[in-house]
């Protein structure tokens, strides 16, 4: 199939940038969305023109790498999909398709289609360690979960920070992945000595790199590859609220 | 947000009750509104508690509105360069118009204070007869003042179908089951209040009361 894109194209961070229309023809429709750039670059770099940037990196959907605005919908159409697993066939033959960046001011572009996301990390940074023992693997029995709280924790787990939710956000919140990294300990026991100073510096963490605010529309939890679900913010919410009516320190110190 | 949205919710609430009871008959009515003004006494002087009531209700309205205007100018710090393509995949009409709505709600209320509180934007006006005001303004002549109501109305139902759930979700629910339940008892609710609401003008219009 022969697709059109529109591509936003930025030279690097100071640049102004703008959308640039691209001719793709003969497109496989068992290509991956990421291989039908590959083409489109290759013929670039061929022509002596510099290659589009864009990340990437496991190309199976689990490294968070991807972050394509496609058509207005972060990774595209497909729901509970990274763009990377993203195939052709959602596409037909004579569609434009726009490709942009995150849009965030906790995620400056670095060039083209890639941004800066160490924002995430911050936050991340923020929440701290667990202080739970390392070395030889523990007794399995030792530390009894209740399988809601187990299934719950492993679903915030499979966030891969690829930052969709902030993409997708009316107001540019990362609300979703700050719950779904702190819900992903605060749910089994060994986040618990740390759980309510967690909530506070990963809040603040998440306020001071510019994200704006979460309002409840449910936008990010409709756009997370992942399927994290909305009501995780909402686990947030009540830890958050626990942690400003206790006035200790650091549990445990 | 939350906690003076309850508060307002609150008010709404009492205010629609006070407002059925138009359906009792003028006499009763009247009473209604002069009991308002005596609520407290012999304890507070004639007035005192309409007063205190309308002082913590412009602090929670003001406090809404200055934590809404945080919420808008983060949003739009956080978000210096637009998508030239946009696509809502979530669609939640009630959401998206908290802002705008909540605008116009607050037009629609200073005009409906002028309206039925002051009197100065009523055909009629008297403060001792508040039935008759609202048979006045409600006339079908003046079928343009119901319409804005009804508008009006209906923004407050879509602002409370988002912001009761949110009210709930941002002091902590937390569980899927929660979540459907408060989204289903928020839309219930909004639907009721907008309809308690609508039911005095158009009983009016269609001189069910006159």
């Amino acid at each position: 199939m022969n697709l059109t894109l529109r591509i936003w194209r930025q030279k690097g961070p100071e640049d102004k940038g703008q959308m640039v229309t691209y001719q793709v023809p003969d497109v496989s429709p068992d290509m991956s969305f990421l291989e039908m750039l590959d083409v489109l670059n290759e013929r670039l770099i061929l022509e002596g023109e510099e290659p589009v940037a864009f990340d990437h990196d496991c190309r199976e959907g689990i490294c968070g790498m991807c972050s394509l605005m496609i058509n207005g919908e972060a990774h595209g159409p497909q729901r509970g999909t990274t763009a990377c697993q993203l195939h052709m066939r959602q596409f037909s033959d004579g569609d434009t398709i726009d490709i942009e960046p995150w849009r965030a001011r906790a995620f400056p572009v670095v060039k083209d289609l890639v941004v800066n996301r160490s924002a995430f990390d911050k936050i991340i940074e923020a929440g701290g360690y667990i202080t739970a023992p390392t070395g030889s693997a523990p007794e399995a029995h030792s530390a009894p979960v209740a399988k809601a709280n187990a299934d719950a924790a492993f679903e915030s787990a499979a966030c891969i920070g690829c930052g969709a939710c902030v993409a997708a956000c009316p107001n540019g919140s990362g609300m979703l992945f700050t719950a779904a990294k702190i819900t992903q300990l605060s749910l089994l026991p060994q986040g618990q000595p740390e759980r309510y100073t967690r909530v506070i510096g990963m809040v603040d963490a998440h306020d001071e790199a510019g994200f704006g605010g979460c309002t409840n529309i449910g936008e990010c939890a409709a756009a997370c590859p992942k399927g994290i679900p909305l009501n995780t913010i909402g686990r947030l919410n009540r830890d958050f609220l626990k942690a400003t009516t206790k006035r200790a320190g650091t549990p445990g110190s | 947000m939350a906690v003076t949205g309850i508060i307002l919710v609150l008010f709404l609430i009492l205010h629609m009750l006070g407002n059925l009871k138009i359906f009792t008959g003028e006499t009763s009515f009247d009473h209604y509104a002069h009991w308002l003004r005596e609520i407290g006494t012999p304890l507070l002087p004639s007035t005192w508690y309409l007063w205190i009531q309308r002082t913590v209700l412009v602090v929670a309205v003001l406090a809404h509105i200055t934590s809404a205007t945080v919420l808008a100018m983060r949003a739009r710090a956080a978000r210096p360069v637009p998508y030239a393509h946009r696509k809502k995949i979530h669609v939640n009409y009630a959401a998206r118009t908290m802002r705008w709505g909540g605008v116009i709600i607050l037009l629609f209320v200073i005009y409906h204070i002028l309206d039925l509180t002051t009197g100065h934007l009523n055909p009629q006006g008297d403060p001792a007869n508040p039935y008759g005001n609202v048979v006045a303004d409600f006339a079908p002549e003046r079928w343009y003042v119901t319409l804005f109501y009804v508008l009006a109305v209906v923004t407050i139902g879509f602002h409370l179908r988002h912001g009761a759930f949110s009210a709930f979700r941002s002091l902590g629910q937390q569980t899927p089951q929660g979540e459907r339940r408060a989204r289903t008892a928020a839309l219930v609710f909004a639907v009721v209040l907008t309809a308690g609401y609508l039911v005095v003008p158009f009983a009016v219009l269609t001189g069910l009361v006159a």
